[in-house]
């Protein structure tokens, strides 16, 4: 009897595991598990698009904001895995290096026309290349600036700035809109502070030591002051409570698309969404550099780099890598391709790419060609990057609510050094 | 008759009784690759290092001295078991007298038994973020939040946790209740009990059954929550601390062990998953240890009815 019951019992092991096999096909398929969430209804379009025409099927599947790290390893575990999937800092170069297909002499590596962007491991295997780059910094709204009485030409650096804003928040009653849009340090929004304006400091200080090509050690509280200052410019001078920043509830989007506030710290990928979902135009949009108050800055430009940087699976089988590398090929070099690619991502950095009229884009090329520097994204190389951005978001909600700068300053210096140590012992 | 009887049973039963295992299958199936396959595969990973599960490597013991060596995970269990202590006690002295009060002879209980359930059907992150706006509504005409102090953080997550479990015990409790037998508690009334007397020497041994079930649950919640501590703190405030010897720790003050396994696993990049699932590892025994001790203890003091 229990002889039975253990043979039905691998009977039926035997035809599950069956079912999950593999049935590939001659022709490869290609599953790409997408960073952007805003990107993914053109992506869907897109994936159509490409069966249509050449019959490989596509599959694009994106994950949650702040979820990629959670579900690339849920769905690498899985026998139909991704076969593109994106690899976009130093950190997931470590984590999924083993996982990525050396690309170096692939055709769509030969169609780019920079490797700014193009990732390595630590023996200069190609992981990942860059397939879009972004910018961001302070995205202004135009038509609201000039009601208020200025031109963006008047903002040159963080003293012109904090004028410009002290002044438009002391009228704003009367303007009928703010200086900056709420600063939530809920977590759909705290990444563009504990992140983004993060790499203000963390890029000069890299400046002074002549750029890093790793992770340092141990970083300096140099130009702390600068965060603080632009932070409370920030807090002081918008139509939210500091001390309510923490509790969710915040979409600064929606309040910058609706015309309440003026400046929106942000990057060229809001763009979509302001001009689809909240009808602004492109010409009543721009972006300035995140000014602090660092010596110099006057030259500065926006913050160019990307962490869009497509990695292909080299676990996956032959014919589904080939169909990948076809596929990333076609979405480089077809008009078609390269049109959604300008749309939904802006520039990128390929032979072909496609004109954009992202005016973000615009005035990040016109800030370089005026001979400004590019602030460069140096937060690529934080170490455990996710722990480390949590314990500056609970230092700067403690700070909006009366706490003391004092533990900002311990969370990004003693912060990265607890970090690097637990992502190098 | 009676011999004819048998024997059509027994036809019936016949195949039933040969085919037992066709019918066991699905669950069996179910439960082996649910949970007794992942559980041993956890296992096996603990002693790994891996990004993904199929590219595991040997490690041996390495992840589980991390693993105990972790400051922050040693804080989190500490931290744990209090919250699981207090939130035991309140949560269960709570519903037992809501319960009672509620099986007395007042007008609307069955509207109150209703309104007192009705929190356990909403989601933990859901209750989480709602919590989380409502204490910071108060919190903020004092200039503070509830991310700010570690001590808001346990007794909010208490009051969140007693606001959603108290109601579900009482049920369990009200049933216990409901099946003192009223011969013993009409026997009290006719010896002279006093109120007091009747619960502490009738009632209580005699829902003992109900405490043995809520004390398990409440105790394994309290060890095992995730969600509400996600939603309502997220492990802030934190404290970045230098020990003697040079090491460092980031200590999230309000982390509870689910959150620091989540934590570890996915916000430490791949060299941590196998410390992670060490700890994992060591929480299942935490976990199961105390719950079977604390059945046993529990269990000696039911009496049959």
């Amino acid at each position: 009897m229990k002889r039975k019951f253990i043979s039905l019992l691998l009977a039926a092991l035997l035809g599950l595991s069956g079912c999950a096999a593999q049935t590939d096909g001659e022709q490869g398929s290609v599953y790409w598990l997408n960073f952007k969430p805003e990107a993914d209804g053109a992506l869907q379009q897109l994936a159509r698009d490409y069966t249509d025409l050449t019959g490989v099927k596509v599959k694009v599947a994106t994950a949650a904001q702040g979820q990629y790290e959670s579900t690339l390893t849920a769905e690498m575990d899985k026998s139909s895995a991704p076969t593109l999937f994106v690899v976009g800092n130093a950190a997931a170069v470590k984590t999924w290096g083993d996982y990525c297909y050396d690309l170096r002499d692939t055709p769509v590596y030969k169609e780019l026309v920079t490797d700014d962007y193009t990732l390595y491991d630590e023996g200069g295997k190609v992981c990942s290349i860059g397939y879009a780059y972004e910018c961001f910094g302070i995205i202004v709204n135009k038509t609201l600036l000039e009601r208020a009485g200025y031109q963006v030409s008047d903002i040159r650096d963080f003293d012109s700035l904090r004028r410009v804003a002290e002044d438009i928040h002391a009228r704003a009653q009367q303007l009928g809109f703010d200086a900056f849009t709420s600063s939530s340090l809920d977590s759909s929004s705290a990444w563009r502070f504990s992140g983004h304006l993060a790499n203000i400091p963390l890029f000069y200080q890299a400046r002074d030591k002549g750029g890093w090509s790793s992770a340092p050690e141990r970083i300096e509280n140099d130009y702390l002051d600068n965060y603080k200052a632009i932070w409370d410019l920030y807090i002081n001078n918008s139509a939210a409570d500091p001390r309510t920043l923490a509790t969710p509830g915040y979409d600064a989007q929606s309040e910058f698309g609706r015309g309440e506030a003026v400046f929106y710290q942000n990057g060229s990928w809001e763009y979509p969404a302001l001009v689809n979902d909240y009808g602004m135009k492109s010409e009543e949009l721009t972006m300035i550099p995140i000014y602090t108050g660092v010596p110099g800055e006057e030259d500065a430009g926006l913050c160019n780099g990307t962490e869009n940087c497509w990695a292909v699976n080299a676990n996956a089988s032959q014919q589904d890598i080939q169909a990948t590398l076809d596929f990333m090929y076609w979405m480089v070099t077809s008009p078609q391709g390269t049109k959604l690619m300008a749309e939904q991502f802006g520039p990128i950095p390929y032979k072909q790419a496609a004109k954009t009229d992202n005016p973000f884009f615009n005035a990040a090329a016109d800030y370089l060609s005026d001979g400004n520097y590019n602030v460069t994204w140096v937060f690529s190389h934080t170490p455990n990057v996710d722990d480390w951005r949590a314990g500056v978001v609970s230092a700067l909600t403690q700070y909006c609510n009366g706490g003391d700068w004092k533990n900002v300053e311990t969370a990004f210096v003693s912060g990265w050094a607890t970090q690097y140590q637990a992502a190098n012992n | 008759m009676k011999r004819n009887d048998r024997a059509g049973r027994a036809l019936l039963r016949r195949p039933i009784r040969r085919s037992w295992p066709l019918f066991l299958l699905p669950t069996a199936a179910a439960f082996v690759i649910g949970f007794v396959w992942p559980f041993l595969q956890g296992i096996w990973l603990s002693f790994c290092a891996f990004t993904t599960t199929n590219n595991a490597r040997w490690v041996g013991g390495e992840n589980y001295l991390n693993a105990v060596l972790d400051r922050g995970f040693i804080y989190s269990f500490l931290y744990t078991a209090l919250f699981a202590l207090v939130s035991l006690v309140v949560i269960n002295v709570l519903a037992f007298a809501v319960a009672y009060a509620l099986t007395q002879k007042i007008r609307g209980t069955g509207i109150f038994r209703t309104v007192f359930f009705m929190p356990n059907l909403i989601g933990g992150i859901v209750l989480g973020y709602i919590w989380s706006i409502l204490f910071d509504g108060i919190l903020r005409a004092y200039h503070t939040s509830i991310l700010l102090e570690t001590r808001y953080g346990f007794f909010g997550l208490l009051i969140l946790m007693c606001w959603q479990q108290v109601g579900y015990m009482m049920i369990i409790y009200i049933a216990g209740l409901q099946a003192v037998p009223e011969h013993m508690l009409e026997a009290a009334r006719i010896d002279g009990a006093s109120r007091w007397q009747t619960l502490r020497r009738v009632t209580i041994p005699n829902v003992m059954p109900s405490i043995t079930i809520c004390t398990f649950l409440s105790l394994t919640n309290g060890f095992k929550l995730f969600d509400q501590n996600l939603a309502l703190t997220g492990g802030a405030p934190f404290r970045f601390r230098t020990y003697a010897d040079g090491s460092m720790a980031t200590i999230k003050t309000t982390e509870m062990l689910a959150l620091n396994i989540y934590n570890t696993f996915y916000g430490q990049g791949s060299m941590a998953r196998g410390t992670a699932q060490a700890k994992a590892v060591i929480f299942f025994l935490l976990v199961a240890g105390l719950s079977l001790a604390q059945l046993r203890a529990t269990r000696g003091r039911e009496v049959g009815a």
